[in-house]
């Protein structure tokens, strides 16, 4: 038994497939949870990131690039370890799945930080060198000319990221978050049978990775390459 | 009271582990990524399909997902065949992460060998090259030096992701670490030493990948 939900052991493989499928659902929900929520957390830090890569201060992008190499270099499990046990230590006492979603933010910080950089930086020099001669301001050069054209090459680097966020999420598991690999390992341990709940988990991945990057791969066909239109 | 001198013996025997694990895994991944993908760009179209359904297939599953059913269900799915398909921790983790890295570096392999100017091809063809001949002595020594950063960049994806073996019992830097912070509840010590552990053979990693980069550049198109 989980959630309260009873499983089937007497009517064969399809039948206990049947029986544990809602209980697989509800953590296939919280799969989705902890994937929108780590990848808000990192669409924002990433761009605080790339902010402070660009600094004009030496130090202060020092520092940036060198934070986001380690974060880069080191595994979302040890990086997921060290919130969850060091942060108490220090009076932050924060839910697993919230430590969870952070960690999975913190570790693709690094990853968003570079997608926003590589997009600005597509946008060719010598149109930026044109507003300037055309005496628009910074502010008008940065919202009119650049991001329009760096948003439509952003978006998509960004969905990428967010399947790959989806794929590390059954990492909160060693938490104890009950996310979708963690159910229906909790199924294995209690029934004895694995083979049947992991290939179910594998199966639903597969159909949500699918459907994310068909999704994904629209949108990079819909965004217009020339940039946003501006009213 | 242990100190964090004392706590480096078993993490350096845990990080000997993880660094078998990470090599083992990134060659196996490497011949891998280089089947898959030579086998995208195949004349036959069975081989073409099959290589594309396989690296779907693990790039849209999640390497945990793989590893804990390799560990966990496939013997069972053994027992029901009457075979026993019961594999130690390091066997599942190495199959797992390197399929993975096959899977994913399969794209860069196909990507590399699209980039090289078909009318190379057209001209290796026209001088009678054998499509064998073709691949290996006229695409792939272009190709392979492309490969390169972006196989860097999965050399220590790989080596990052080692970590989850742990999590099927192998000894690794990881379980290590865990073991040590169980007994000393030294948290902050424990997860800073291992955090600087992976960041330094990251940074190992890295290198070696710009030194292979750097011994192959010379085979560029045009290069000296």
């Amino acid at each position: 038994m989980l959630f309260g939900m009873n499983w089937n052991l007497d009517g064969g493989t399809w039948a206990f497939a049947w029986s544990i499928l809602p209980m697989l659902l509800r953590g296939l929900l919280v799969t989705i949870q902890a994937t929108v929520l780590g990848f808000v957390v990192a669409a924002i830090l990433g761009l605080v990131l790339a902010a402070l890569k660009g600094s004009r201060l030496r130090p202060v992008s020092w520092l940036a690039r060198a934070v986001s190499e380690f974060i880069r270099d080191t595994p979302l499990l040890v990086q997921l370890f060290f919130l969850y046990y060091v942060l108490p230590d220090y009076g932050v006492v924060l839910p697993a799945f919230l430590t969870g979603a952070l960690a999975l933010g913190i570790q693709y910080s690094a990853y968003t930080s570079e997608v926003y950089r590589a997009g600005l930086e597509s946008v060719l020099k010598g149109q930026i060198e044109a507003a300037r001669a055309l005496d628009l301001s910074p502010a008008r050069i940065f919202a009119a000319i650049v991001l329009p054209q760096a948003i439509p090459r952003i978006i998509p680097a960004l969905g990428n990221y967010l399947i790959s966020i989806m794929k590390d999420v059954p990492v909160l598991s060693v938490v104890s978050v009950l996310e979708l690999l963690n159910v229906a390992k909790i199924i294995g341990d209690r029934t004895f049978n694995y083979l049947v709940p992991l290939t179910m988990v594998g199966a639903l991945y597969l159909i949500l990775t699918l459907i994310a990057s068909a999704g994904v791969r629209y949108l990079d066909a819909r965004l217009p390459r020339q940039g946003l239109p501006l009213r | 009271m242990m100190e964090w001198l004392d706590y480096l013996p078993p993490l350096l025997k845990g990080a000997w582990v993880t660094a078998q694990l990470a090599v083992g895994s990134t060659v196996l991944g490497g011949l891998l990524a280089f089947a898959f993908g030579i086998g995208q760009v195949a004349s036959r179209r069975a081989l073409r399909a099959a290589s594309k359904a396989i690296i779907e297939f693990f790039r849209g599953t999640s390497l945990l997902v793989q590893l804990f059913w390799l560990y966990f269900a496939l013997p069972l799915l053994g027992q029901s065949l009457g075979v026993d398909l019961r594999l130690p921790p390091v066997a599942a983790g190495v199959l797992a992460l390197s399929l993975n890295i096959g899977a994913y570096g399969a794209e860069v392999v196909r990507g590399a060998l699209q980039a090289v100017p078909h009318e190379q091809r057209e001209a290796a063809q026209a001088l009678d090259f054998t499509p064998r001949q073709i691949l290996w002595r006229i695409s792939l020594p272009q190709a392979i030096p492309e490969m390169l950063p972006s196989f860097g960049n999965l050399a220590v994806q790989n080596l990052k992701d080692t970590a989850l073996v742990s999590l099927v019992g192998l000894g690794d830097l990881a379980l290590r670490a865990e073991q040590i912070r169980n007994i000393t509840q030294d948290n902050t010590t424990v997860y800073t030493l291992l955090l600087l552990m992976y960041f330094g053979m990251a940074l190992v990693v890295t290198l070696f990948m710009k030194l292979l980069e750097r011994s192959t550049g010379r085979w560029r198109s045009g290069g000296a």
